[in-house]
């Protein structure tokens, strides 16, 4: 059988594994060169999670976690369309979020920013690409939140995406920023990614996804690696 | 048409109540656990645990680690494998390290079957954590399939002397693989 393997992973776009400004990386990034693999079907194959796989709120972070009623802060709709470096839409993939809430806490043990828990918000959803690749959100625009990389560090708004696309190979894990942020130019995280590039992170206002009277709309398309034009005989 | 790929960015601190809500005890449901094995899947039981080391030789106990293999005959569940496995095995797990009290991640499976008959029996690993702003990749090979890790083209491409950074340990049904990012014992990392 002939599969047709994936064009390589784009370093001038992806961070350098050791970048100091963001200090956590000076002992956890890899430091040797990465041994090339001819790709087989260990590379070309990767995890299928359908539609039948996520729940009917799982996409609606203002409504998947209600307690006694709606989240506090400002609703959004946050939509897109996941497709490869050749514009070809990519269907039936498994998008998984996570945010801070509207005052820039997460729920978890270790965010110990004093800043208060909504008790209607947990921040964490999922959703499958349609037959054009377009996902759609709903949810509360996160908060900064202040980190300890250096003095009086905040990180941006962001949210944070997880998918897998077509293979193990394509397998992306990024942050969705939002436009106009005075934070973004001070943040080593989203800088890890050099100019030209790290644009691509930054979600655009759309005032035609934006629902009237209800929520603010932002458009965010994930990019990933594309085929090669010649297959392999495998 | 060529776009620009969205760069990668690091999976954060924050990640289990997305990614590993079960584990971790988040009220949100659990789709990918570290327990790929049901009631019919045929093939022999393994466990596979290990810890993730930076370059201090500290144990990181908020790494994700993603784990993706064959069944015992070497089909994966997946349209691309013609063969494509006929039991309910999956073959995808994920596990973070922050729950063990030993940060490890522990993974429940079976042991794999080679893919083509080339490649010995492997299982393919993706590492992401804090302070890892593009994820990396790895594989798992076993110290009890000697002969055919000789004959291994990946393992083959690979200086001799920094293989057995690729081979998980054997202690009955339990294999130790320990990932190193830094340092003399660096786990090879593959461009993939
Ligand atoms: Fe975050």
């Amino acid at each position: 059988m002939s599969l047709t393997p994936f064009k390589s992973r784009d370093f001038k776009s992806h961070p350098a594994f050791i970048h100091p400004a963001y200090t956590s990386t000076v002992l956890r990034g890899q430091t040797r060169p990465l041994v090339a693999i001819k790709p087989s079907l260990s590379e070309l194959t990767g995890p299928v999670y359908g539609h039948d796989a996520v729940g009917e709120l799982d996409h609606d972070l203002t409504k998947n976690s209600i307690v006694d009623g709606p989240p506090i802060g400002e609703r959004i709709v946050v939509t897109g369309r996941v497709l490869d470096e050749d514009g070809r839409p990519q269907p039936d993939t498994l998008l998984e979020i996570w945010q801070a809430n509207a005052c820039g806490r997460y729920v978890h043990e270790a965010d110990q920013h004093e800043a208060p828990l909504d008790g209607n918000f947990l921040g964490a959803g999922r959703c499958v690409t349609d037959a054009d690749g377009r996902y759609r959100f709903y949810t509360i625009k996160p908060g900064a939140y202040p980190w300890p990389n250096h003095a009086n560090a905040w990180r941006p708004n962001h949210i944070h995406f997880s998918l897998f696309g077509a293979s193990f190979a394509t397998r992306l894990v990024t942050q969705m920023y939002f436009p106009g942020d005075p934070l973004l130019d001070l943040d080593p995280i989203y800088k890890s990614s050099p100019p030209g590039y790290r644009e691509l992170m930054v979600s655009q206002f759309s005032l035609d996804d934006t629902e009237e009277g209800f929520a603010l709309g932002y458009n965010f398309d994930l990019i990933l690696r594309g085929r090669n034009a010649t297959p392999m005989e495998n | 048409m060529a776009l620009k790929q969205t760069p990668s960015q690091t999976v954060g601190p924050y990640f289990a109540y997305g990614l590993t809500p079960g584990q971790y005890g988040y009220p949100f449901r659990e789709l990918v656990a570290n327990n790929l094995v049901a009631a019919d899947t045929e093939g022999a039981r393994i466990r596979i645990e290990g810890c993730v080391y930076d370059g201090a030789g500290d144990k990181v106990p908020d790494a994700m680690i993603e784990i993706w293999q064959a069944d015992a005959q070497g089909r994966y569940a997946h349209p691309a494998d013609p063969r494509s496995s006929n039991s309910s095995f999956k073959g995808f797990g994920r596990f973070g390290t922050g729950t063990d009290p030993d940060n490890r991640f522990i993974f429940e499976t079976i042991k794999p079957g080679s893919i083509d008959g080339a490649q010995a029996p492997h299982i393919s690993v993706i590492v992401m954590m804090r302070g890892l702003l593009t994820h990396t990749f790895t594989r798992i090979y076993f110290s009890d399939e000697a002969e055919a890790n000789q004959a291994d083209p990946v393992l083959n491409s690979v200086e001799e002397s920094r293989r057995p950074t690729l081979i998980a340990t054997a202690d009955g049904a339990v294999y130790r693989f320990d990932i190193h990012m830094q340092g003399d014992q660096e786990t090879v990392f593959f461009d993939v």
